[in-house]
């Protein structure tokens, strides 16, 4: 009965309503379902920004009290990275890697349903702390013990219980594209011959798999320390609340490079394309890669310069860090050597890849100079390190979904989306984000502290600014949404290839691209290397 | 490479199963935060629904994959699959305790000391001056705050039974593993049995042990950083040998009913390969937390 069921699907595409959604085990499916809810989430953690940036338009308190504000800048750490950024990295997967290695589908398509499905009841748990007693989690997303531990709201237990459940899907997620990677490759595809997201997922996957656990031992710790009278962080049980930091950035630093890897593999696919030039130094980028993510499990404690380590520490993690310049430099590199003496065009998914590429190292070198332990101590927790952190996140991590949306949208929905509306959505959004991030430098270096409500008048111009550009960048990201919109309902059709310059598997998948990929595996044993 | 991978149909479990997840946490979070009021609350009644149901939905999800299995619907790629995921689940278990591990390496090598005035850290020995280093910790900063124990565990005795029981297991097991591969089933129904009995009886001295420590040591959650260390480790440790029982049990209640031959028992070999980390772990806990 059941190998009748299964030849009885092949025949047709999906069922139709809710239940599709819900159900399925398909892929393509899944991947539209992480993509769709990281969008939402993408928008909710956005207005929680627009609170905050409302807030510090001018000096004094107009809109929220700083309780209120404390929970705004917790909750939009905690949505971007855990509900915006990752999902969107892991739907990105979900729909392309199969298709990219050859597979009919991921490794395990009912685990992969079961990651998906468990974010929207983590993430409603999450939102609802905001209604409950005592207000939502306001200790930062780095959520320091004791302000997460003795200090903390009574909502903090449902904070670590979603963190539970947010790490169970994340390392499942992780699981199921490790073993597609490596099982459902197809006859010839060698390791050396992977397209580069997929490279970079792997790798993303192992760090996952590495310190998602850790993130729930350290939470599990909190929950003991504030409702089983453990010690753990506290000195007088003989505990120690630096060990939290310790154990949260061992954790802490692996995951952003988890958020900036994938978006190294989706730059890596679309400057060859429009370049129409093969990728410069392909095998350099696999080991780059694998270097920095070899490099973030001993880099942790450069964010902890001013807590008091000794010595050798602080020289240790400024040198470590520092290294992680060479694997990032050979990879900007390559995308430069890619480009030259390419001929280029400039459609909206390249010109947010190009955006990537100049603004991720501006935040890259912020990222240097906040390596340097001395004047760390100067720039800790002031607004540089938001500047730092939102320069490779905003323009570095979320650029790159927005490229490898437009990249990959004509060949998930069979249609090209506006150009011109595209090529708004990023000039607005390119504006946007460098009026809102770019003055944050200056007044970090000036003294502004982050993380909080009020500050002081001679912060006030540069407040101003970075607040406006906000408004810009959060609004020009409804023209994203109706271009998407637009673009699933209809539009000037694509054909398999898309982009003139693409290469790859996925492109030989007419488009929009079948329900289920590569029923049988393509054999590249007879072709050249693509590399 | 010739046979199609095996896409499932549409399924009802993962979202069971996330429900299931989602009460469980609720009900826990509601459960833990009246702790501190009243007590009383409908969170038990969330998390034993939440609990039942996921329960339920592990033995069905199982059973349908057991069933494909049998059913000849898996290919060796689709045995590779399942191969690379249980190794990544067990990599992310390893991590798990690693941080448990890394928590108390750093408080031993550099938290303790630092208290006790050791090296330049000296400001924080001005919050307890006359408190001394030493470990196990008897005697917290705070004393009031955090009573310490009055002794601990001696490792050379249940500790060390246990750590015999333990390693006596993962040789059992592999005496069943190995029963089964040259098709001696009766071999692989005794051995199995007296791995998951080794298992049973280590709990038993764990479960005494913990007793012990509440009633006579007065060694608690509550008693400072070594208590906290011991029981988070061990606990935890204690819980996946649990987990590591009941599969076992399932594993020999199929074996019982005639699954697996000679080549295909990937279930069995999954379940060989926790029960083995498992017992690597315990190795590790029987160093660093009873006898160093």
């Amino acid at each position: 009965m059941l190998t009748q069921a299964v030849a009885h699907e092949h025949h047709h595409g999906p069922p139709p309503g809710l239940m599709r959604w819900v159900l399925t085990t398909n892929h393509k499916d899944i991947g539209t379902l992480y993509l769709v809810f990281s969008l939402v989430m993408f928008l909710t953690g956005g207005c929680m920004a627009l609170v905050i940036r409302a807030e510090l338009f001018q000096p004094g308190l107009q809109l929220v009290q700083p309780e209120f504000f404390n929970q705004m800048t917790t909750m939009h750490g905690l949505i971007m990275v855990f509900g915006a950024v990752m999902p969107a990295f892991v739907g990105l997967a979900n729909w392309m890697i199969p298709m990219m290695v050859g597979a009919p589908d991921m490794a395990l398509p009912r685990m992969n349903n079961w990651s998906f499905w468990i974010l929207p009841f983590a993430f409603a748990m999450m939102l609802a702390t905001l209604f409950m007693e005592g207000g939502a989690p306001n200790f930062g997303w780095t959520f320091y013990a004791p302000l997460s531990t003795t200090y903390a709201p009574p909502s903090v237990t449902f904070f670590i219980f979603a963190v539970h459940m947010m790490g169970i899907s994340s390392i499942m997620g992780a699981i199921n594209i490790i073993a597609t990677i490596l099982n459902l490759r197809a006859p010839g595809m060698t390791m050396m011959k992977l397209p580069l997201f997929a490279w970079t997922w792997l790798i993303t996957a192992f760090l996952l798999i590495a310190v998602m656990p850790v993130l729930a031992g350290v939470v599990t710790m909190m929950l003991m320390d504030i409702h089983f009278g453990t010690s753990f962080f506290n000195a007088a049980g003989g505990g120690d609340p630096v060990l939290f930091q310790h154990i949260f950035w061992f954790f802490g630093h692996p995951e952003v490079y988890i958020m900036i890897l994938p978006a190294f593999g989706i730059i890596s696919h679309i400057i060859p394309t429009f370049a129409r030039k093969r990728l410069f130094g392909y095998p350099s980028m696999v080991y780059a890669t694998a270097s920095i993510a070899f490099l973030s499990f001993i880099v942790w404690a450069h964010h902890m310069f001013t807590v008091g380590m000794p010595l050798a520490g602080e020289l240790f993690f400024m040198f470590s860090t520092m290294l992680i310049a060479v694997p990032t430099g050979v990879k900007v590199f390559n995308w430069v050597a890619t480009m030259y003496r390419g001929s280029m065009t400039f459609e909206t998914p390249m010109l947010f890849a190009l955006a990537f590429v100049v603004l991720f190292t501006i935040g890259g070198f912020s990222g240097l100079m906040l390596a340097i332990a001395p004047v760390d101590f100067q720039y800790h927790d002031t607004y540089f390190v938001v500047a730092h952190f939102h320069y490779v996140l905003v323009p570095g991590a979320i650029f790159s979904i927005m490229a490898a949306t437009y990249y990959w949208l004509p060949k998930w929905t069979g249609n090209y989306y506006n150009e011109y509306l595209g090529k708004w959505h990023f000039w607005l959004s390119f504006v946007g984000v460098n009026i809102t991030f770019f003055p944050m430098h200056f007044i970090g270096l000036a003294g502004m502290p982050r993380r909080i409500p009020d500050y002081a008048l001679q912060f006030a111009d540069f407040n101003m600014v970075a607040s406006i550009g906000a408004f810009l960048f959060g609004l020009s990201q409804l023209l994203f949404v109706y271009n998407i919109i637009q673009c699933v309902r209809g539009g000037y059709g694509a054909d398999s290839r898309v982009w003139e310059g693409a290469e790859g598997l996925e492109w030989t998948l007419p488009s929009p691209a079948p329900y289920h990929s590569f029923t049988t595996p393509p054999d590249l044993r007879e072709q050249g290397g693509e590399h | 490479m010739t046979t199609q991978y095996y896409v499932p149909e549409r399924s009802y479990w993962p979202i069971l199963a996330s429900i299931g997840l989602f009460l469980m946490a609720l009900g826990a979070g509601t459960l833990i935060n009246g702790l501190q009021q009243d007590g009383s609350n409908h969170g038990k009644w969330l998390l034993l629904t939440g609990a039942a149901l996921m329960a339920c939905i592990v033995f069905a999800w199982f059973r349908n994959v057991v069933r494909e299995s049998r059913a000849g619907l898996y290919s060796a790629q689709m045995d590779r699959s399942f191969r690379w995921g249980m190794s990544w689940f067990i990599f992310s278990e390893v991590m798990f305790f690693a941080a448990f591990f890394g928590a108390l390496f750093y408080i031993r090598v550099f938290a303790v000391p630092w208290l006790g005035g050791e090296g330049d850290r000296g400001s924080s020995n001005l919050l307890w001056q006359g408190f001394t280093a030493e470990w196990p910790l008897l005697q917290n900063p705070d004393s009031e705050l955090f009573p310490g124990p009055s002794a601990v565990i001696s490792p050379w005795g249940v500790p060390l039974i246990n750590t015999l029981l333990l390693l006596t297991s993962s040789v059992t097991l592999t005496i069943a593993h190995k029963g089964l591969k040259t098709g001696s089933r009766a071999t692989v129904k005794l051995w199995l049995a007296l791995t998951i009995l080794l298992g049973i009886v280590f709990l038993g001295f764990q479960a005494e042990e913990y007793i012990v420590a509440y009633t006579e040591l007065d060694l608690t959650l509550k008693s400072g950083i070594y208590g906290a260390t011991f029981f988070i480790l061990t606990g935890f440790h204690g819980l996946h040998v649990t987990l590591g029982t009941v599969m076992l049990i399932v594993i020999l209640l199929r074996v019982l009913k005639g699954h697996f031959d000679a080549e295909q028992h990937f279930g069995f070999e999954a379940v060989s390969w926790y029960w083995h980390f498992v017992d690597v772990v315990w190795v590790g806990l029987f160093l660093f937390v009873y006898i160093l």
